[in-house]
């Protein structure tokens, strides 16, 4: 077991807690780095696969996990994201200014939706949320004139002052752009976690009377929530645009939505890892069904919904037995090592709540 | 002049008269007690002064602002902080961050700056947590640090609420039932340091409270409520000795 | 005429709207979550029945596997309870809401597993023949389920207002702890509530596959029914079956009078237009949280 011996209050501040930390952290990213050149062209795509979902995940973790605002609707600021950053290289725009200006768009949108959300709250937000995903679809198809339609649009090859970024040719060039992505993405909501900003979250999340009363401004708290949220989850959008090669209204629909908020629930809602978890089941479940089909011999039949019953099944599972996720998971395990044998059933009990009504007669 | 000067406050809730044209005012260091039967409009009271209820008539003024004009959320930055009596605390927190959402008031830094984690905010940061150190010092709450509010047992709570608060570093402390599903021993270090956060935080503290042990032995002046409006008010001697009062709490005749 | 008719078949699909959304207030009124399942649940209902009924599978007669649907989906709904949702007991509505999105997932595909995923019609009674009144011609149909679904809706409200176990279920909701302190068997109330949103959710599907085709994700529908829910504010079972019809009736007269595209926006803008300025429905139930 690691003891850590505090001297300075930079060590509850500082990104990792302790040298071996970092040294993990930064085995990961040689390994990320080094990736291309270990495997091959297709597991590198389910690899780029992975960290879109994972950035797209990010975006929402900070609005449910971190926020406690549910969204069945962050399919349409992917699309979103996806759209504007298309449009934008359509009129010219050049990709190094495209990419993140489609992120702030995004944001932008998100931050202005959230003005008559806020009085929403729980299942009636998670009920809006869904209204807007199924909307994005049709509004997709009545701006025709900008998003092409039904048609749908198709990405160019990205251009980075003369340094081109093929999707299908050149997989590897594309994984680094995703990976540089991700890394920021997961730098910035780490340093919202050890900010004000990030425990206003918090504490929206857990008791907005008493958030209030210590003087955190909930409205203008879930706007910005909602505003980041929305800006990682654009810049995902645009690069699933890319990854999948052709955007139309079907691109992102409802069921997209739900299989996000899923993903962070089965990674583990309220932490980094847990987007990261959520999106390898995300990408690799497919994968794992037919190999498993072909268990069975049964790898020729094809069967519809079959991904999302398992998917659904999976989180059944995780919410009855290991509510905190992959990461909850993970986390208890490795206190278990750390601690052996002196670990103790009871370690992570947390006390019975009752549900408490919050209508008023 | 007072440092929280309630003047002919009255609020309702449908028809109900919930506070009755009340008037009190609490002087600058002093520990003063509202009591008095359960519904009597105590914690409305104190919903009042946090702008969670927006009174029919009447003015609440605190250091020199008409608390009445302003929102909320920005009741803590003039000085209030308050506990709750069924324990608002982030439940998914830690009880560092807990407290460190106390100091939330004195953030300087904005948006880009925190995503950024520029070296101000890492020097905000170190001063925040300062800060909060003493008040855990202060409140015994070194064991607790990294733990997370959902497994602390209920007498624990009490007191990282009654930190958090602290934390914010207030002029007026608003405690709602401190002592309430205390221990006897958990209530006499309460006693200790209501006294402490008086004398030697210099901090006004109000407070609404059953326990009359308690509030005899530190409180300065007392007001007792029935339906909202005012029973009583002076030293806990005189209140306890008040006809009306005793009325109240043990029925009619009983005197 | 016209008018009449567009009017007619819309309250017929909003009774089947408003059917599902009294679903969800049962659920709501018990556990102070959303079952996001059960548009599914209907559409199982639906198919249960029309396994018992069509020649091609069971070809049992329609009024005896009617009342075996519905018992089959009690059966289901309270089973669920026992098995999952209850031990979801205390934690937060966002997680009651995840868990029965996944459950609505699972149903659909056990759903496509066990009768294809080709649009199939129950061979009903109920569908056969037009009534004409006052001159309108209507399909019979129409005219039962709104008939129905009237009738049920009212007697589900008396026995809401009336009954010991509608009382008890109603306190159950609104403070599970202070329920308990009463006397109230709280799991097996919440139990029942449950059995009873899958009687409902199977009269439902009854109903909807008679006047049309169902597949295995007929139970989208159910997010139209969130309209209707939302707009009657969820904790009110008249307000559900209002907001239905309102849906219901929204639908055909938006086809009919809005350009194409626009149409079928209309009960979503609908949603989000009460969400925004009846945040808690037109028949508002919840106040702020009190401290």
């Amino acid at each position: 077991m690691r003891i850590h011996f505090k001297t300075t209050y930079n060590h509850d501040i500082r990104l990792f807690a302790d040298r071996t930390t970092f040294l993990k952290y930064a085995a990961l990213l040689v390994f990320a780095v080094a990736l291309p050149f270990l495997i091959g062209d297709f597991y590198l795509g389910e690899a780029t696969n992975v960290l879109i979902w994972a950035i797209a995940g990010l975006g929402l973790m900070l609005l449910t996990g971190q926020t406690g605002q549910v969204s069945l609707g962050h399919a349409a600021f992917l699309a979103l994201g996806a759209y504007s950053n298309l449009i934008l290289l359509d009129k010219g725009v050049p990709f190094i200014i495209s990419f993140p200006l489609a992120g702030i768009i995004t944001g932008v949108v998100g931050t202005i939706i959230a003005i008559p959300a806020l009085r929403l709250h729980g299942i009636y937000l998670a009920i809006a949320t869904m209204a807007i995903s199924i909307l994005a679809d049709d509004i997709i198809v009545l701006t025709e004139r900008w998003t092409g339609g039904v048609v749908g649009m198709f990405p160019p090859t990205i251009d980075i002052f003369g340094f081109e970024i093929e999707r299908w040719t050149q997989p590897d060039r594309f994984y680094y752009l995703v990976l540089f992505t991700a890394v920021v993405c997961t730098l910035i909501y780490r340093n919202l976690l050890r900010s004000p900003l990030g425990r206003a979250f918090a504490a929206v999340r857990d008791s907005e009377v008493s958030a209030a009363a210590m003087g955190v401004h909930i409205a203008r708290t879930k706007m910005t929530a909602f505003g980041i949220s929305c800006a990682i989850t654009g810049l995902g959008g645009a690069l699933m645009g890319y990854y999948s090669g052709m955007v139309n209204n079907e691109t992102f629909t409802i069921v997209i939505s739900i299989q996000l908020l899923m993903m962070i629930v089965i990674g583990g809602l309220g932490s980094i890892h847990g987007a990261f978890f959520g999106a390898f089941v995300v990408a690799f479940l497919p994968q794992g069904l037919s190999i498993a089909k072909g268990w069975f011999g049964t790898s020729s039949v094809a069967i519809p919904g079959l991904e999302f019953g398992v998917f659904g099944m999976i989180l059944v599972l995780f919410i009855l037995f290991e509510p905190d996720g992959i990461y909850g998971r993970w986390v208890k395990t490795r206190i278990w090592f750390e601690l052996f044998p002196f670990a103790r059933k009871d370690m992570f009990k947390r006390q019975k709540s009752y549900l408490k009504t919050e209508r008023l007669r | 002049m007072s440092l929280l000067e309630i003047k002919n406050i009255t609020l309702k809730f449908g028809g109900v008269t919930a506070v009755d044209n009340l008037s009190f005012s609490v002087e600058e260091g002093e520990v003063y007690a509202i009591v008095g039967p359960n519904g009597a409009g105590k914690s409305t009271v104190f919903n009042l002064i946090s702008r969670f209820y927006d009174p029919v008539s009447g003015s609440i003024e605190f250091d020199g602002h008409n608390l009445l004009d302003h929102p909320p959320e920005r009741i803590a930055d003039f000085g209030i902080a308050r506990t709750f009596q069924n324990i608002e605390l982030f439940d998914n927190a830690s009880v560092l961050q807990n407290l460190l959402v106390g100091r939330h008031r004195h953030r300087n830094t904005n948006m880009i700056q925190e995503i950024l984690f520029t070296p101000k905010v890492r020097r905000e940061e170190i001063a925040h947590r300062e800060a909060v150190e003493e008040v855990i010092d202060f409140l015994d709450l070194q064991p607790y640090r990294d733990k997370l509010i959902a497994g602390l047992p209920y007498g624990i709570r009490k007191v990282v609420e009654l930190a958090r608060a602290l934390a914010s570093g207030p002029k007026l402390l608003l405690l709602d039932e401190p002592a309430s599903g205390l221990s006897v021993e958990e209530t006499q270090d309460l006693r200790w340091w209501i006294d402490d956060i008086r004398k030697q935080m210099g901090i006004t503290v109000l407070m609404v409270e059953h326990d009359m042990g308690l509030v005899s032995s530190v409180c300065d002046r007392v007001l007792a409520l029935a339906d909202g409006a005012k029973l009583a008010e002076g030293t806990p001697a005189e209140v306890q000795a008040n006809p009306a009062v005793i009325e109240a709490y043990l029925g009619v005749g009983a005197a | 005429m016209e008018f009449l008719q567009l009017f007619v078949s819309g309250l017929a699909n909003g009774s089947v709207y408003g059917l599902i959304a009294l679903g969800f207030v049962l659920i709501y009124k018990a556990t102070e979550s959303v079952n996001f399942a059960q548009g599914d649940f209907m559409m199982f209902g639906a198919f249960i029945a029309l396994w018992l009924t069509n020649t091609e599978y069971m070809g049992l007669p329609f009024w005896i596997a009617a009342p075996m649907a519905m018992a089959a989906m009690g059966l289901l709904g309270y089973l669920l309870d026992v098995t999952i949702i209850r031990r979801m007991f205390g934690q937060s509505q966002t997680a009651v809401v995840i868990l029965t999105i996944a459950l609505g997932f699972v149903i659909r595909f056990f759903a496509g597993v066990f009768w294809g995923h080709e649009p199939q019609t129950l061979q009903s009674p109920l569908a056969v023949g037009d009534v004409t009144i006052g001159g309108v011609v209507l399909g019979m149909a129409d005219v039962t389920i709104i008939v129905v679904t009237a009738l049920l809706t009212f007697s589900l409200f008396q026995f809401f207002k009336h009954t010991k176990l509608g009382l008890a279920m109603q306190a159950a909701s609104q403070n599970q702890m202070a329920a308990y302190y009463m006397g109230i068997p709280v799991k097996r109330v919440q139990g029942f509530i449950w059995a009873l949103s899958g009687v409902v959710a199977a009269v439902a599907g009854i109903l909807f596959a008679s006047k049309g085709a169902i597949d295995p994700n007929a139970g989208m529908l159910g997010i139209k029914a969130f309209a209707a829910a939302v707009i009657g504010g969820f904790g009110s079972l008249p307000g559900a079956l209002v907001g239905g019809l309102i849906i219901g009736v929204i639908e055909p007269f938006a086809a009919r009078y809005l350009p194409a595209g626009y149409s079928q926006m209309a009960p979503y803008v609908l949603l989000l237009l009460v969400l925004v300025f009846r945040p808690h429905g037109l028949f508002s139930q919840v106040r702020t949280k009190k401290v």
